[in-house]
């Protein structure tokens, strides 16, 4: 593929992603906010894991938001309980000033790690289903799906099945699929998890265009301490199980910025302030006895 | 064609050009077996005659009724057992272990409970396809991946919905296992019900044909059903390729 995956050109004509901005909305908004969430599952032997919490966090309409944490600390448990997709044991979660009641709103669209593309479907029927399935009119799901077709790179690939694509370009279409419904708040669940390096910065840099195309919040779950300080304006960190958020760190990044912000002296910072947090949870979750210096 | 496919094309050329010289030159006597081209040139006779069109439409009949019941009813059953995986547990030795039973030793009790008609005879070609759909179908279901649910659940999709255009098609591949075997084992049940105790269709004229020492009936009817069920696993298996191209399998 020859240097951008995504044609900026295709993303400057005609409406794209770009939904109507909601009257009064404004960045220091309340977009999401969960308070004292806490994910309980009931165990193997009888007993109970405590997975997740009590967690409370805001996040601010159009943000691009990040959390890491070490391996098995409820990352993904958190985007569950956001998206609707389960409930929490305790507390609440509103999106958009409503409860998030065990199924997921409207307006929510979710990315998961694993591949997510029907195997059955073309790329655009991959990308058309979930607007077929709303009931969206048949022009407006051609334009929406050939500017998403276009924008992801994937015009050469249009009647082409998942099993004949990369993981990459499955995970592009996955992501097109939720694009296409302009959703207002966006959850990643380490998207870019099974990609190699090369591919995770360009597909990263992507993440941002769309981002700022789309003007949706965005909630990016990644292990990938690199990966959170190029691409957030926030991020949580976790601690190990039960996860809660131990810190919130502010990157001050320009909105227009791309993976050459990686070269910035304050990069490298974040990238070791985020590793000095992490690393005694990390051992903790590992089960090693690591000292904390 | 791929080198495979002429090399298995040659393989049945060979073989029926070998049966045909085997039973010309006498190494196999005429009333043990005829040579291929008359199997087929009585099969032609018969069927211009109709003589058999009543017995081969029952069979068929028969067969299509205990083919859908067993794909219906395995279907059915299949999801039912997936979603009680405490039934699933108890019942699944006795999976395991369903094709050990010999079906027509119960033949006789069938024709107790519903007479010497078509019953017993589309019930065995059920009972002998329903479990591999049964099986096949609970083996699909394990293996949709769980975020294609989670991908039904963010676009908004209850659970019929999310059966018919998630599970379903993701399924699919091992359904289409349970339906190739359903309508193998609907045939054999079917055909050997006939062929035991009943007073017409196609296993009961071969049966017929055999004790009255006609041997060119017998073998026509044979290879009639041996062409049928290769046309039509043909059809499954071509039908079942393209499924699995459009995968990468």
């Amino acid at each position: 593929m020859s240097g951008s995956v995504v044609d900026m050109a295709a993303a400057q004509r005609g409406r794209g992603f770009a939904r109507e901005p909601k009257p009064g909305g404004d960045m220091a908004e309340v977009h999401a906010e969960l308070t004292g969430v806490k994910r309980v599952y009931p165990g193997a032997d009888g007993g109970s894991v405590h997975a997740l919490g009590p967690v409370d966090l805001k996040l601010a309409r159009g943000e691009f938001y990040s959390v890491v944490g070490p391996s098995g600390c409820g990352k993904s448990t958190l985007l569950d309980v956001l998206a609707g997709l389960s409930a929490p044991t305790e507390g609440s979660i509103l999106f958009e000033g409503r409860e998030v009641a065990g199924r997921v709103p409207p307006g929510i669209g979710v990315v998961f790690q694993e591949d997510a593309s029907f195997p059955w479907l073309t790329v655009q029927d991959n990308i058309a289903f979930g607007l077929r399935r709303a009931g969206t009119d048949a022009a407006e799901v051609d334009r929406r799906v050939s500017y998403a077709i276009g924008f992801m790179g994937l015009k050469d690939f249009r009647k082409a099945y998942p099993a004949q694509l990369s993981g990459g370009m499955r995970q592009r279409v996955c992501i097109a699929r939720t694009l296409v419904m302009q959703p207002r708040l966006i959850l990643l669940d380490e998207p870019f998890g099974a990609l190699d390096a090369q591919t995770r910065l360009l597909m990263g840099d992507e993440l941002l265009k769309l981002w700022r195309e789309t003007g949706a919040t965005v909630m990016l779950i990644t292990h990938a301490l690199d990966e959170a300080a190029m691409l957030s304006d926030r991020i949580g960190v976790m601690s190990a199980r039960p996860g809660r958020l131990i810190a919130d760190i502010r990157t001050e990044w320009p909105r227009e910025r791309d993976s050459r912000i990686a070269a910035e002296e304050s990069f490298g910072a974040i990238t070791s302030r985020l590793w000095g947090l992490l690393r005694d949870e990390t051992v903790k979750a590992a089960g090693m006895s690591g000292s904390s210096r | 064609m791929k080198r495979a496919t002429w090399i298995r094309t040659l393989v049945v050329i060979g073989f029926v050009l070998l049966l045909e010289g085997l039973c010309r030159w006498g190494v196999i006597g005429r009333m043990t077996m005829i040579p291929p081209s008359e199997m087929a040139d009585q099969l032609w006779k018969l069927l211009q005659s109709g003589r058999y069109n009543g017995h081969i439409l029952e069979t068929l009949g028969n067969v299509a009724v205990a083919f859908v019941s067993a794909v219906v009813g395995g279907f059915v059953i299949g999801s039912i057992l997936h979603s009680l995986p405490r039934a699933r547990r108890a019942i699944d030795p006795f999976l395991a272990t369903y094709y050990a039973i010999p079906f027509f030793a119960f033949y006789p009790l069938l024709v107790v409970i519903f007479g010497l008609n078509a019953a017993p005879i589309i019930l065995i070609g059920f009972l002998f396809g329903v479990v591999a759909m049964i099986i096949n179908t609970m083996n699909g279901l394990d293996r949709i991946p769980r975020v294609l649910i989670k991908t039904a659940r963010v676009n908004g999709l209850g659970p019929l919905r999310t059966a018919w255009l998630i599970k379903l098609p993701s399924a699919a591949p091992q359904l289409f296992t349970g339906i190739k075997l359903a309508i193998a084992y609907s045939f054999i049940g079917v055909i050997a019900a006939e062929f035991i105790m009943s007073t017409s269709g196609l296993g009961y004229s071969i049966a017929y044909a055999f004790n009255n020492f006609d041997n060119r009936t017998m073998y026509a009817l044979m290879l009639f059903i041996i062409t049928l069920v290769t046309i039509v696993n043909a059809f499954f298996h071509v039908w079942e390729r393209r499924i699995m191209a459009r995968r990468g399998q």
